[in-house]
């Protein structure tokens, strides 16, 4: 199915809402540009991961059906995260499973549920036009967008077309970086030890930018960083797509 | 502070530890991904494995009873065992009634998982342990931390010392074929003088009714050959239906734990000697272990019963390459060891394990029988929170947070609050230090946020 001008709901996840509001900007502005009219549906909140991966199945159960109702209306829904967009994507049709009036609800919602740089690509075969930005910078692939969506190429190819811009190599670009969601505040000793191989790695790779497709993965990557002192900054990838790049990055101020 | 997280500290603290877990598990990983490379079409051969095992499980009555009587037809004994106790107790007696001072035993991580070793000790049995890697840990007197490399926690340098210390007569130059000649003379007497030697099995094939071991050392072929009485202790999710897919299995097997095309070592046993045969054990004896098995099956873990324990998850595991086996503290570690342990040693023991995780789905990835693991793990969690095992605090917090979700004013008032506070304590765009968040600052710091949230922003730009 592909629409001339889809109505695509923008969900923008509690972190980006919270901690990184550009990133949500820059996907409306990239979404607009390849030819979609964006709502943000007011009532959202969270997708539920946190009560999820928590065990908290029935709270999870009840945001799912919440979200799903909210999000029934529109053509597609648009998510500036792998993680969420799995969530609604896959768990949610596996949560409902048995629900013989919301499983089939699930079903549909998450059949039309796309990470952003995966819709812009593969749905929309959008490139962004006169994006310039002269930087060698690096990807991390997030583990479930990665694993759960088979986010790989798509956010290369958008980003291959930003003029300027070169990706050197990441060693263990696929590993996991150790955020977890609740795993990094559950278990902080283990996760440090991971995400500080993931900077050194990223140090390593000689670039001056670390991009990802996950704030929360960021944020854990950006926040090693900084700590250790490295001058590697860090951007969500669909800010450089949309041409806000040359803005601050995670941890600068405005 | 929970025996786990002591466990972890431990293991974060030892930097010959890392170094140790890092050169296996770093080289299995790269020699597996080329195997894999090599390997045409390996994603539908993982589906083939997969369909094995779950038809076997599926008709696991069937494929027992055949494999019963075909084991018996060959000479051999069955024995069926439901607990880690009746295992071992039936061990001991077919040790005694033979009368056995001493046993040489092939590695067998279903050993470990019925405490066969502390078994033999208590019944005043000696044990020779055949494979080099478990004979390493039966010096130290420590237990496997891998299922494949029972002592990868050590390194070279750690093993020649124990080698100086407890081996007669010890090498003398620092080499490897040097260690191995050092073991190998130590090794050597005790196998060929046991009386009984006992192994585990791989696969058990039902339409022949044979065993199949594989080592790299051939340890399993010389201790379990010249001993009058052999004694196999297998897992009744062992059982493939015939060679041909034995066959499939073992390069499954093989190619996900090591990266090698074929282990060294390849021997089906097929009862005890023959008449005309020129050697082999007078006896065999096959002990079918349940052991949590069949409940698995009814409880929602029968995806597990597929592992034919290659190791390939814990490799590739981000937690188990910085806290090592042990820390996970049962028999099997990483992510397998998450969802088993809690069903061999219960859920409110290893409540930590299925939640020490990630979810980051590298495990299922490499899994050469496409084991969930982390839809297993989650189950587990779902179990924990139910029975109420979950910290009080974080069911507090989810709790809270999950009102607050649901009620998108309340929300937005909320995280405007908590954007307005993180702001306040934050400095120069970076927060060092925050109260609540102290998991995330003592090793990180946390961005500032922006002054309003994303809502708030664009619903004053909508007004203009
Ligand atoms: S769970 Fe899969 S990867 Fe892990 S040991 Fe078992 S078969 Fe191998």
């Amino acid at each position: 199915m592909t629409l001339d001008h889809p109505r695509v709901a923008l969900f923008v996840t509690c972190l980006v809402d919270l901690m990184r509001p550009r990133i949500g900007f820059a996907a409306i502005r990239a979404l607009e540009a390849a030819g979609c009219e964006v709502v943000v549906p007011t009532e959202q909140t969270c997708c539920g991961q946190p009560a999820l991966n928590s065990g908290d199945r029935a709270t999870a159960i009840d945001l799912a059906k919440r979200v799903i109702a909210m999000l029934e209306p529109y053509d597609h829904v648009v998510i500036p995260s792998g993680s969420c967009a799995g969530t609604i994507r896959c768990h949610y049709p596996e949560i409902l499973e048995d629900d013989p009036e919301w499983g089939p609800r699930a079903h549909t919602v998450g059949a039309k549920t796309y990470e952003v740089m995966a819709y812009l690509d593969e749905v929309r075969g959008w490139r962004p036009e006169g994006v310039a930005l002269p930087v060698r910078a690096t990807y991390h692939d997030s583990c479930s967008g990665l694993r759960e969506l088979g986010i790989k190429a798509q956010p290369r190819r958008l980003l291959d077309a930003v003029e300027g811009l070169s990706l050197a190599p990441l060693a263990g670009e696929e590993t996991c970086c150790g955020f977890g969601g609740t795993f990094c505040v559950k278990y902080p000793a283990i996760s440090n030890a991971i995400v500080g191989e993931k900077a050194a790695a990223i140090d390593a790779s000689g670039a001056d930018m670390l991009l990802a497709g996950d704030l929360g993965c960021l944020m854990n990557m950006a926040g090693k960083l900084h700590r250790e002192g490295s001058r590697v900054r860090a951007f969500h990838a669909i800010e450089l797509i949309a041409g806000m790049g040359d803005g601050p990055a995670i941890g600068e101020e405005a | 502070m929970s025996a786990f997280s002591d466990r972890v500290d431990l293991a974060l603290a030892d930097p010959i530890l890392k170094i140790a877990v890092e050169r296996t598990a770093g080289t299995a990983e790269a020699k597996r991904a080329v195997a894999v490379d090599a390997f045409p079409d390996f994603d539908r051969a993982r589906d083939r494995a997969a369909a094995i095992k779950d038809h076997v499980i599926a008709h696991l009555g069937e494929y027992l009873e055949m494999f019963e009587a075909n084991a018996i037809a060959a000479g051999a004994k069955v024995h069926w065992a439901q607990t880690a106790d009746e295992a071992c107790a039936i061990v001991i007696d077919i040790c005694k009634a033979a009368g056995a001072k001493s046993v040489a035993r092939s590695k067998s991580m279903l050993g470990e998982e019925i405490g066969l070793p502390h078994a033999l000790a208590e019944a005043g049995i000696t044990r020779v342990e055949t494979d080099l890697a478990e004979h390493i840990i039966q010096l130290a007197d420590e237990r496997p931390s891998h299922i494949i490399w029972p002592a990868m926690h050590k390194t070279r340098e750690q093993v020649s010392a124990l080698f100086k210390a407890k081996h007669r007569s010890p090498h003398e130059e620092e080499t490897i074929a040097a260690m191995a000649e050092s073991a190998r003379r130590e090794l050597r007497s005790g196998m060929l003088g046991a009386d009984v030697g006992i192994s585990g099995a791989n696969f058990l094939v039902a339409d022949t009714g044979a065993i199949c071991t594989v080592t790299n050392e051939g340890n399993a072929e010389l201790s379990l050959v010249p001993p009058r009485v052999h004694i196999v202790t297998a897992g009744i999710e062992k059982i493939v239906p015939s060679m041909p897919h034995a066959v499939h299995m073992l390069r499954m097997l093989a190619r996900s734990a090591t990266g090698a095309a074929l282990t060294q070592y390849t021997t089906f046993y097929t009862g005890p000697k023959r008449t005309g045969d020129h050697d082999g054990p007078e006896e065999m004896h096959i002990v079918l272990v349940d052991n949590g098995r069949t409940t698995m099956r009814e409880e929602g873990l029968a995806e597990m019963l597929r592992c034919i324990r290659c190791g390939a998850c814990m490799n590739h595991c981000v937690v188990f390459r910085q806290i090592g086996g042990h820390a996970y503290g049962g028999t099997y570690p990483g992510p397998m060891g998450a969802v088993l342990t809690p069903v061999l040693d219960g859920l409110a023991a290893s409540r930590d394990l299925p939640n020490a995780c990630t979810l980051n789905g590298k495990c299922q990835e490499v899994c050469p029988v496409r084991i969930p693991l982390p839809t297993l793990l989650r189950g587990w969690r779902e179990k924990s929170w139910r029975e109420g095992l979950e910290p009080r605090t974080m069911r507090a917090g989810i709790g809270i947070w999950a009102a607050v979700a649901r009620r998108p004013r309340l929300y937005r008032l909320a995280s405007g609050m908590a954007v307005r506070v993180m702001r306040i304590v934050g400095h120069a765009g970076w927060i060092k230090s925050l109260p609540l968040a102290g998991g995330w600052t003592r090793h990180r710091d946390l961005p500032k946020p922006a002054s309003r949230s994303f809502m708030e922003q664009y619903s004053q730009e909508k007004r203009r």
